[in-house]
Formats: C-alpha cells, structure tokens, sequence
C-alpha cells in the first residue's frame, strides 16, 4: 500500500506541477478526443500524437482521451457528436469523411457547418501505392495497363465507402476510364497490411500509413497527388506532371460539436496552436508528407469547410454517389 | 536459434534493471485493481497512465504499459468471479464458471486457477513470440477477409457445437445476439439500420459491455434473488495456506485445456482483427466441447474458468505482435501503446526488431517478468479479494446493482445504456427462466461484427461467390474445422444413445 501512496502522491504532484498554459477556462474533467476512423489510419496516428504532446507538455490539466468511432465511415462520429450539442470536453479530430459522409447520408441529420472549428493541423497527401512484387507495373501507364487488364478482378482497398479513399479512386476511375473492384476496411492501417498481404492489389494511401513498409522495401509509391512532389518522395511525379487532373488533399482538423462556449474555444485554438508551432509536430509533417503552412482556426477555418463541402457536393456530384458508395 | 538466447538475454538483464522492474511491479499492481474495477478497463487506465511515462525512457514507459494491460487481464477475472460482473470484455467467458464456483463457496479456488491459468497463458505465449515472432508476422499478413470470416465461422462453431445443450435454443440465442450487433449503422455502405423505435441513441448500437453487464450482473443476480427465495449465502471463504496449496495441486485438472486455451488464446491475438475477447469465448467453447463431462460447464467447473484465463492473457501477449511488426494494433488497449510509441520517436513497422532491438527485446524480456511478478502479486491478494463475499448478501446485491450502473455509465457516459442495460438485463432473467443459453447471445455480440464486415468484404472481392471461401488453404481448414466441430457433439450423441441402447439391451 506504501507504494501505491508514493506513486499516487507522485503522480499527483505531477499533475500539479505542470504548466499549465495561462488562460481562464480549463477542462473540468477528461476530454474525449473523438477520432473519426479506426486505429491505424492517419487520422488516428496524428491524434495519439498529439494526445502525447498535450500530456507531455503538460497543456491540459485534464487528459485527452483518444476514442475511435469509425462506424458509418464516420457517420458513428458526427452522430456523437451533434448530440453532444454545446459540450465543452469533446473534440474530434476530423479527415475528408467529416464533409462527404453528411452529404452522402442525408438522413443522418448532421450539418458540419454547424461544428464548432478549432484548428486545421494539417493537409494530408495520398500516393498510389502497389506491393513491390509487382515487377510488372513500375509507372502510372504500367498501372493502368493491368488494371484494365484485370478488369472488375482487381481489387482496390481503401477506408469506408463514401471516404476519401473511395472519391480518390471514383476520381481516377473517372479520369481513366476503367472500372475496380472496391473493398472498404475499417481504417487505413488496416488497408496497408492487406496491400502487403496481397489481399489486395493497391490502395491509395495516405503517405503516414505505408510510411513503415515502403522504408522496408514492401511496396511502392507510383504517383502522388499533389500540386508539388514531396520533399519525403523526390522521385514520385504527380499526377498533374503526367497530364492527368487529379489533385487531392486530406484535411487534417480539430473540431468540437456544435455551441461550444467561447471561453473552451479560445482554450482548444491556443491548445492546438502551441502544438501546431511545435517542433515535434513540424518535424512529423515533413517525415510524414504533411503540408503544414499555418494553422487556420475561428471563422477562416469556418469558410475553409464551407468551400470544402461544396467542393465535395460537385464532386460527388460528377462522379456519381454511387460510384463512391459501390452502390 | 543463438541470436535470439543472445538478443533475449540482453532483454531478460534489461527487464531486471531496478527502474525496469520498478515500473513492471507498479504496472502490474495498478493493472490489477484497475481489471478488478468493472467499467475501468485497461483501455481506459493505459490511456489515463500514458502521462506518467513521459518521465522515463521510452523502453522503461511501454514496459510499465504493458505490465499495466498484463495487470488489468489478471484483475478482470477478480470482479467476474467475486462479482460476478464481467470487469471487461474480455473476462466474461470467465464469468460462465467463475459465478457458480464462489456461489460454491469455492472462490478462492477459482481466483487462484485463474492467477495460474493467466500465468501459464502469458508464459507460453511469450515464448512462442520470442520464438516465432517474424514468421508469425508473415503468417498475419496471409490473413485476408476470407481468413478472418472462417475464423469467425470457427469461433461460432465451437458454440454451437456444445453437447448437452439444446441446440435449437443455441442457435436462436445466436441468432439473437446477432440482430442486436447488427444495431446501429451499416458497415459498408454507412446507413442507419435496426433503429427500434426510432431511438437516435440506437445509431451507437448495443454496446457489448451493457449487454454483458445487463445479463450477468442484472439478470444473473435477480435470477439467484428468485431461485433462493431471497435466502441466498454466498459462502464465505477462509483462505489459509492449507487451502492454498490444495488449490494449486488441483492444476492436474485443468493443465490440459489451459495449454489448448494458451496456444489459440496467442494465435487469435496475433491477428489483427481479432483480439482477447474472441479467444477467451473460443477457448472456452473448445474447452467444454472435449471435456470429458460437458455438462458440468457453465456449473461451475474449474477448466471453465482457466480456458478462458489462459487464453485472454496469451492473446494480450499475442496482440503486442501486430503492433510492433505491422503497427496495426490487435486491441484498443494496444492502439493507446502505439500512440506512446509515435510520441517516443519508435515507428512500428517490419524494420522496428532490425533498428531497435533494445526496446524490441526489453519489452519481451519485461514480458517474462511481468508474469512472474503478477501471479506473485495475484495470489498474495486472494485472501483480500475473496473478503468481498464475506459480506451479508442483503448488502452485496446492492452493492452489485449500485457497480453495474456506475459501470455502464462510466464506459458510455449516457444515460439511455443504463436504461438499456436494465431492459437487456431483465430480456437475460427471461431468458434463463425460459432455459435459454445466454453465452451464445454474448459471443454473437462480439464477433458479429466482425464476421459481418469480414463476410461482406469477401463477398465484394469475390463478387459474390461464396465459394472464395473453401479456395484458400487457410479460409477451408477454417471451415473444415468448424464443420467437424459442429457434427463432433452430434456425433457423439448418437454414439452415447447407441452405446445406451445396447448397454440397455444387455
């Protein structure tokens, strides 16, 4: 029992200890920090890293609790959310499916705009990525060459239907001219190690996600779909150099549930700034291919989501919700 | 072969550094009360705790992490047993037998089967990762959607499969169990489906813990309150170092099952779809189908309780592989000890054994300890936990009410779970009253899920064949097996009614 006084005492006083950043509102109790996909992905990595930071650098006195809710390709998410209606502990760490799911399911009854805007941590990048035992695909020509070859037989894997991964690959069915067979996994993780598997044939992933089995020699980058190459993959082109049209982004935000008070804004916004400023976060956003320019916050953010919703409206639009959903 | 003495024994001397040990003692005792907590599970205590590593290098913090989630296996069968609550998800298949045995008054022997059957899991599941962990690796990445759903198949099977029960109200417990996993959205296509009564709150789905909780902590208990006519003693243990060493020389009965229970228990957890729950229930379920006397299962038998044990602590173990060699984490607990790696600088992934073996084999060395320290901690405090059942029975059913709500809402933090846990609860004493297994609609809550996503996934690359299924060697052992396992009880039934006949006619 003694030891278990010391390390009570100790941890108390570590708490206590702690620098806390100087504002006037601070969480009362542990804050749910909501991820929108499962564990694995990248959404998921960055908000266990910055739940570290936050306790490493003492930024809250209460913890951050990282709680996965991929259900519905985040449907399971926006639900808690809005019925957490003016909730000052949850926050949610957001990816594209914050914009199409609610536009895809409209009976889900959940208007994003209406979310409160904290912080946009970052731009996330996608690849097109193979397993490297495909000897025969070594460009974006080679890749669709077998791809229409194996017709409907070739397997895409990728996040829940009407995600990212599935617009990203109804965009470049579009562009191309083929058709594939999609499969959604519960997080991106998930789709890296069935591309490694072979269970699949290509995916495409967020850079974060393959990061680990491209650096042991497993599978390989084709084309990025950036404006720019990367700084991490000098030697991939993008999409735009080979004359295709496609360029895609991941926003990366942090967001609490609609009528959150002021006062908890202010606090999350200087929270996530101090980590957006942060070495370690700075440091992360090259290794892992993220554009990390400044963090938008309050009503620049508000309009960026607006903008991005219709964005998502045209696309799905032009591409057909069916074509994203597999329906 | 020598590479991994060498690599292993640097990690043993690593784990025995006095901070190392330091930090694999107070995980593993933090662990244990936090397991024994219903409703504090080691996701949320890993998650809580995480902080505190930051003061210690990073081999130091997983090591204190991992005796946490070793630790908290070990407590969950505390409340299953004394309580008769499931503390976590993955002790209530420990519940089945666990409950009856303290109502025996025969608690401390089933804590203390419990302690050893976790300890024997961990220990041979540890050896098998120090042994085959990059094969093993390599074998997780064969296991597509086909392989996951046979699995699943599997895992029904051994359930189904269960002689002496009656099958028929098996299967439509199954069944019902089914439906209720099948609450919530759509895994695919992302729709609201089963919404009963338009309950927005339904869209979450059923969560497994209130389902467990409402079942054996509500319905369990108002059974015994009905079957005892309020007169119920639950028998107060002495324990002495008498009954202590009778109750470790009882390991004859129950060693069997529980090395059967430690090696599937390992081999579930390095999947990365699966996890402790599912091998604990399979374990059990495949302990039960080849006892000699299956009726004696869910009565409170001691094998009843060391599968299950056995099986959860060797899948914790199991479920580390995934984490470091794919960086997919097998259970949420795990996920949470990925999060602390990315923070540490660690990147899990097939270079992490080759870059950073210190850490890498620290945490395997601290592994060996941590089951060491923990069966000592483990049973050294029997004679604590089992002063819970000392208590009056006017006031621990109270007491058990009072924790099924507070642990229903500390998980979920909503009011409509608790309600539902009462209506899932009294739908359970209904049940039992009727004769209807409960188990089975337990184990379908958590794999359906999981066979549901897996099933749909096949089917979509397949294009609907269900024949995707008997072509892959894995997939169609899977499958094969499962067949046997179903007609095995069957089987055996008509050879008992034979036997019974001519025996008769003699």
């Amino acid at each position: 029992m003694k030891y278990l006084k010391t390390l009570m005492a100790g941890a108390l006083a570590v708490v206590v200890s702690a620098p806390v950043a100087l504002a006037d509102w601070q969480p009362r109790k542990p804050v749910e920090f909501i991820i929108m996909a499962g564990t694995g992905g990248g959404a998921d990595q960055i908000a266990r890293l910055l739940q570290g930071l936050i306790e490493q650098k003492g930024l809250s006195s209460r913890p951050f609790i990282p709680i996965n809710k991929p259900g519905g390709s985040g449907a399971e998410a926006l639900r808690y959310m809005q019925d957490k209606a003016g909730d000052d502990h949850t926050v949610m760490m957001t990816l594209n499916s914050f914009y199409t799911t609610p536009i895809i399911q409209e009976d889900l009854g959940v208007d994003v705009t209406k979310f409160t805007p904290i912080g946009l941590m970052a731009m996330d990048t996608f690849l097109l990525w193979v397993h490297t035992d495909r000897d025969d695909i070594t460009d974006l020509d080679s890749y669709v060459a077998a791809v229409k070859a194996a017709g409907l037989d070739w397997k895409v894997g990728g996040t829940g239907s009407g995600q990212e991964d599935s617009v990203l690959t109804a965009m470049m069915e579009a562009a191309f001219d083929y058709e594939v067979t999609y499969i959604p996994f519960p997080g991106g993780g998930t789709v890296a190690k069935n591309l490694i598997g072979k269970q699949i044939d290509s995916t495409v992933n967020n850079p974060s996600e393959q990061l680990a089995f491209y650096e042991a020699g497993d599978s390989k980058p084709l084309v990025q779909f950036t404006g720019e190459r990367m700084a991490a993959f000098p030697d991939v082109p993008t999409a735009r150099e080979l004359g295709i049209d496609i360029e895609y982004y991941m926003q990366r935000s942090v967001n609490g549930p609609p009528g959150m008070s002021a006062e908890a804004v202010e606090f999350y916004t200087n929270l996530f700034q101090t980590l957006f400023d942060s070495a370690e976060w700075q440091e992360f956003c090259v290794s892992d291919g993220l554009t990390c320019d400044g963090m938008l916050n309050g009503a620049d953010l508000a309009a960026f989501h607006a903008s991005q919703v219709e964005a998502h409206k045209k696309l799905i639009a032009q591409v057909g919700a069916g074509a994203i959903t597999g329906e | 072969m020598l590479d991994i003495a060498t690599l292993l024994g640097a990690g043993l001397l690593q784990a025995f550094e006095p901070l190392n040990l330091m930090m694999i003692f107070i995980g593993c005792l933090a662990g244990l009360f936090i397991g024994a907590m219903p409703g504090l599970g080691s996701v949320n205590g890993v998650a809580i705790l995480l902080p505190v590593t930051f003061l210690v290098p990073p081999t130091a913090a997983i090591i204190f992490l991992a005796a946490l989630y070793y630790g908290a296996m070990y407590g969950g069968a505390v409340s299953s047993i004394t309580l008769g609550i499931p503390g976590a998800s993955t002790a209530v298949a420990t519940v089945f037998d666990g409950r009856p045995m303290a109502q025996q008054g025969k608690a401390d022997q089933a804590l203390t089967a419990a302690a050893v059957a976790s300890f024997i899991g961990g220990t041979i599941s540890v050896i098998l990762f120090t042994l085959f962990a990059p094969p093993l690796a390599v074998f997780a990445l064969k296991f597509g959607p086909q392989e996951e759903f046979a699995l699943m198949v599997l895992a029904f099977a051994t359930f189904i499969g269960l002689g002496g029960d009656d099958i028929p109200k098996t299967i439509f417990s199954i069944l019902l169990g089914l439906v209720m996993a099948a609450v919530g959205f759509d895994i695919i296509s992302g729709q609201p489906r089963l919404i009963f009564f338009d309950f927005v709150e339904l869209q979450r789905g059923i969560g497994f813990l209130v389902l467990a909780i409402g079942i054996y902590g509500i319905g369990e208990m108002l059974w015994t309150l009905e079957n005892s006519k309020g007169e119920v003693k639950i028998h107060a243990v002495r324990s002495t170092w008498k009954s202590f060493r009778k109750n470790l020389s009882h390991i004859r009965d129950y060693l069997p099952t529980t090395a059967l229970g430690s090696a599937l228990g390992f081999f579930v957890g390095t999947l990365p779809a699966a996890g402790a729950t599912p091998a604990s229930l399979m374990s059990y379920g495949l302990a039960k189908t080849f006892a000699k006397d299956p009726d004696s299962f869910g009565k409170g038998n001691v094998s009843g309780v060391a599968a299950p044990e056995a099986a959860n602590n060797a899948a914790s173990t199991g479920s580390m592989l995934p984490m470091i060699t794919l960086g997919i984490p097998g259970s949420p607990t795990t996920a949470i000890l990925l999060g602390g790696m990315i923070i540490w600088g660690l990147r899990p992934g097939p270079l992490l054994f080759t870059d950073r073996p210190d850490f890498v084999w620290g945490l395997i060395g601290s592994m060996y300890v941590a089951n060491f320290v923990t069966v000592a901690l483990n049973l050294a405090l029997i004679p604590l936990f089992v002063r819970v059942l000392a208590m009056p029975f006017t006031i621990l059913t109270p007491i058990i009410f009072i924790l099924c709500f507070v642990g229903v809402f500390a998980t979920t933090d909503r009011m409509f779970d608790v309600w539902l846990m009462l209506i899932l609860g009294l739908g359970g004493y209904l049940m039992r009253k009727l004769n209807y297994p409960v188990a089975p609609a337990v184990l379908a809550i958590v794999l359906g899920p999981l066979a549901e996503r897996s099933l749909r996934q096949s089917l979509i690359s397949s294009r609907g064949d269900v024949m995707t299924f008997f072509e892959r060697p894995i997939s169609l052992t899977c499958m094969l097996l499962a067949l046997a396992l179903m007609i095995y009880p069957i089987w055996l039934g008509i050879r008992r009614r034979r036997a019974g006949t001519t025996s008769g006619a003699e």
